[in-house]
């Protein structure tokens, strides 16, 4: 087996960077205090913690009290739907729900729940091939009794930015909030709620170099919400449960260097992933980039093989020191064609195909060299195989 | 060293096998195989299943330890396309059959073995207790394991020497004790759990009921229970209630010689009952013949025959017909032919290989009885 090891999986989870673990440290055994206590170890903690949530506002371009720490991207989009949804129930304002069948499962599962348990109908939106939902699809589908619609910012499975603003606007001129999954997008496209125009937003610390298990939910003030967790009323309410200080100061520490440095590391993304999918499109057959071509996450490259498992694609690139991900691909071994390429118009023959690429600020060129080198042996050699055992 | 991918369930068998190819210094990869089974009612907890995420979580964790890669791999469409659908057939044509013997010609030893060679793996393990040697003519010789109550070379017959030439048995010069004392050596969190069953992808043990459910709708029809004249004697509730050799159930009231059932027509779906005499047969004929060395042997030969998995080697002759099937004349009548049953066939401890038991028409056919 090779002793290469090429991490291309950062739309799963990044390491974390070494000056975020500094900034944690002093808050697990020292500062060890409950921000809620009256006591100077209280206040410390208190004040660690505030100053994470102001540098986080002001990367959000919000104000403080309108950030909920949350346990991470699930949390906060579960949240945002059911938070909005039940809360608009409550008032009468209306139950409908806007989601399309591109989102992560913390969202379309939920809708689902929302629908089957609590009757809240959600119309699922048709995007294009390529992932897009444009205002007009929008606009068609918003009706008077809608009280929100979630759309992604960039999605996590073919790198599609949707032109949320615009979006945004239309859910406004209906009365409806709009809510987004910032998770992928944090750390490399501009997430400043009031040019984007959002009532909420939702991200994770692990997907730009924070710490895992923490999060935060943008949400405006005004915005009805129930919360899901009730209890000792932290968060205003909103969101109840001690507060995790170490992880909430490494993920503010985290977004600070990511907007700080963002402009360092976009390009080299954009430079990795250029390289890549060009390379991959020339010199294979039968494959497809996934999503869009250029209107694309900065580091993300997604494509889908004709006639590849994606499970064994993963098995054959991690034989050759490769990580990635696919959809379709399942540790327990029961893949199943992924959701969102049946959604985008792919049939069985490609749906089980997909391959997700993500690089990161450890990538370099002659990883994503190797990368290439390899990649048209190992597609040839799965395709032989799954002609074979058919 | 080569590289060989060990075919992982879990259990102790596999876990040792894995431990001592590592110990050996292969390159090892370890593979679990997720097959299809029935979804079973939540107050099932599946004991006599395999590749539950329990199994495939110690089977990671053992992978883990030996700091192998693992992967599992989605098998539940072709095994039950070919393994699942043959047992279900085989039942409806009134047969017996051994899944595992199909598992290991259509999955184990094909399937999974291509997928390990295209992975770049020079071999396929498995903890299977059987033994693979190498004639002086560069034949491979497939071997019983060194401990002959746990010998699996039965549900093996049905290997190629291509297939030979690619497969490992690390625990097949090793017996039970000593492959859970490995396994306790090697710190395995394996060590004490119970062997795995057959007929895996049941939910409940109960292949019956599973016939009923997923077999052919007048699979379970009732009909006569006839005697070797053709004169009904009772009526039966189904053929696949019925195995060669019972006794009890038969609900055949009257006095006279005990009655046991000696056939299954399903062309009539009649149960046929005879007395302890007419039982007892003392030839078959096997169909789907694999020869180990890829031939018959020249003319009829001396051997030991196993008519089902735990069956003891019986001494008979061998003759090689010329339509590539095999007639077995055994020394002595045996009371549980089966058909559909392998029949497998050994010199000493090594197995020449072995076919399925055919269903006989009329016990004095002409192949039969020439």
């Amino acid at each position: 087996m090779p002793d290469r090891f090429i991490y291309l999986d950062h739309s799963a989870t990044t390491p974390v960077d070494e000056r975020v673990v500094a900034a944690m440290m002093p808050y697990f055994s020292e500062i060890y205090g409950n921000p809620l206590s009256v006591h100077r170890l209280g206040r410390k903690a208190e004040t660690g913690m505030e100053d994470a949530r102001d540098k986080m506002a002001k990367i959000l371009n919000c104000r403080p009290d309108e950030i909920v720490f949350t346990s991470g991207g699930s949390e906060g989009d579960n949240l945002a739907l059911r938070g909005v949804a039940l809360a608009s129930q409550q008032l009468g304002r209306g139950t409908h729900l806007i989601t399309s069948p591109l989102e992560h499962n913390a969202i379309s599962r939920t809708a689902q729940q929302l629908a089957g348990v609590f009757g809240l109908p959600t119309t699922f939106l048709r995007p294009d091939h390529r992932g897009n939902i444009t205002p007009d699809i929008l606009r068609e589908a918003i009706q008077e009794g809608t009280v929100l619609v979630s759309l992604m910012l960039a999605n996590n499975e073919i790198g599609t930015i949707l032109p949320i603003a615009e979006l945004a606007a239309v859910a406004h001129e209906k009365g409806a909030y709009f809510h987004t999954d910032a998770v992928q997008a944090t750390g490399q496209l501009d997430v400043d709620v009031q040019k984007l125009g959002v009532d909420l937003l939702s991200m994770s610390a692990h997907k730009f170099y924070g710490p895992k298990g923490v999060g935060a939910l943008f949400v405006r003030e005004g915005v009805p919400l129930l919360p899901s967790q009730t209890g000792g009323s932290h968060e205003s309410g909103r969101r109840s449960g001690t507060h995790n200080v170490p992880l909430i100061v490494g993920m503010a520490t985290a977004l600070d260097i990511a907007y700080a440095e963002r402009d360092q590391w976009v390009p080299h993304f954009i430079d990795l992933r250029e390289h890549l999918i060009d390379s991959v499109l020339s010199t294979i057959p039968d494959v497809e980039l996934t999503g869009e071509r250029h209107d694309r996450l900065p580091s993300h490259a997604s494509f889908v093989f004709k006639y590849v498992n994606g499970n064994t694609l993963l098995m054959h690139l991690d034989m050759k020191g490769i990580a990635a991900s696919s959809g379709s691909a399942c540790k327990t071994g029961n893949p199943a064609p992924s959701e969102v390429l049946l959604a985008l118009g792919y049939d069985h023959d490609w749906a089980m195909g997909g391959l997700r690429l993500t690089v990161g600020r450890h990538t370099t060129h002659a990883d994503i060299d190797y990368v290439i080198e390899v990649m048209p042996k190992v597609i040839e050699g799965v395709r032989r195989f799954s002609r074979v055992s058919d | 060293m080569p590289t060989v991918v060990v075919a992982m369930s879990g259990g102790v068998d596999s876990s040792v096998a894995a431990a001592l190819l590592v110990e050996q210094g292969y390159t090892v990869i370890g593979m679990m195989m997720r097959l299809w089974s029935e979804e079973t009612a939540p107050d099932l907890t599946g004991h006599n299943r395999c590749c539950t995420p329990e199994q495939m979580n110690d089977a990671r964790r053992v992978a883990d330890m030996l700091d192998i890669p693992f992967y599992v791999l989605d098998t539940r469409d072709v095994f039950r396309n070919k393994i699942v659908q043959f047992f279900i057939d085989q039942h409806a044509d009134g047969l017996t059959p051994n899944p595992c013997l199909a598992c290991n010609m259509h999955i184990r030893f094909d399937w999974l073995l291509n997928n390990a060679l295209a992975l770049g793996a020079d071999y396929l393990a498995t903890g299977h207790y059987a033994r693979i040697t190498q004639s002086a003519e560069g034949l491979f010789e497939l071997r019983k394991g060194h401990s002959l109550e746990k010998d699996q070379s039965y549900v093996l017959s049905v290997m190629t020497q291509e297939q030979l030439r690619h497969t490992l048995f690390p625990v097949g010069d090793y017996i039970k004790p000593q492959v859970r004392e490995l396994a306790a050596k090697f710190g395995l969190p394996v060590a004490s759990k119970h062997d795995s069953q057959d007929l895996c992808f049941l939910g409940d043990g109960d292949y019956r009921r599973f016939l009923r459910e997923h077999g052919p709708v007048d699979l379970f029809m009732s009909g006569p229970i006839l005697n070797r004249r053709g004169e009904q004697v009772g009526t039966h509730d189904g053929l696949p209630n019925y195995t060669i050799g019972q006794r009890k159930g038969l609900g055949i009231s009257g006095s006279g010689d005990p009655l046991y059932v000696i056939d299954l027509d399903r062309q009539r779906n009649a149960v046929i009952v005879g007395t302890r005499d007419e039982l007892g047969r003392d030839r078959l004929v096997a169909g789907r013949v694999n020869w180990i060395a890829g031939a018959p042997p020249s003319g009829a030969i001396r051997a030991e025959v196993k008519i089902r998995y735990k069956a003891k080697p019986a001494p008979a002759m061998l003759e090689a017909l010329p339509d590539g099937r095999v007639k077995v004349i055994f020394d002595e009548s045996l009371r549980d032919i089966t058909p559909g049953q392998g029949a497998v066939f050994y010199d000493g401890d090594r197995c020449l290989g072995g076919g399925l038991i055919q269903r006989v028409e009329h016990l004095e056919s002409a192949a039969i009885s020439s």
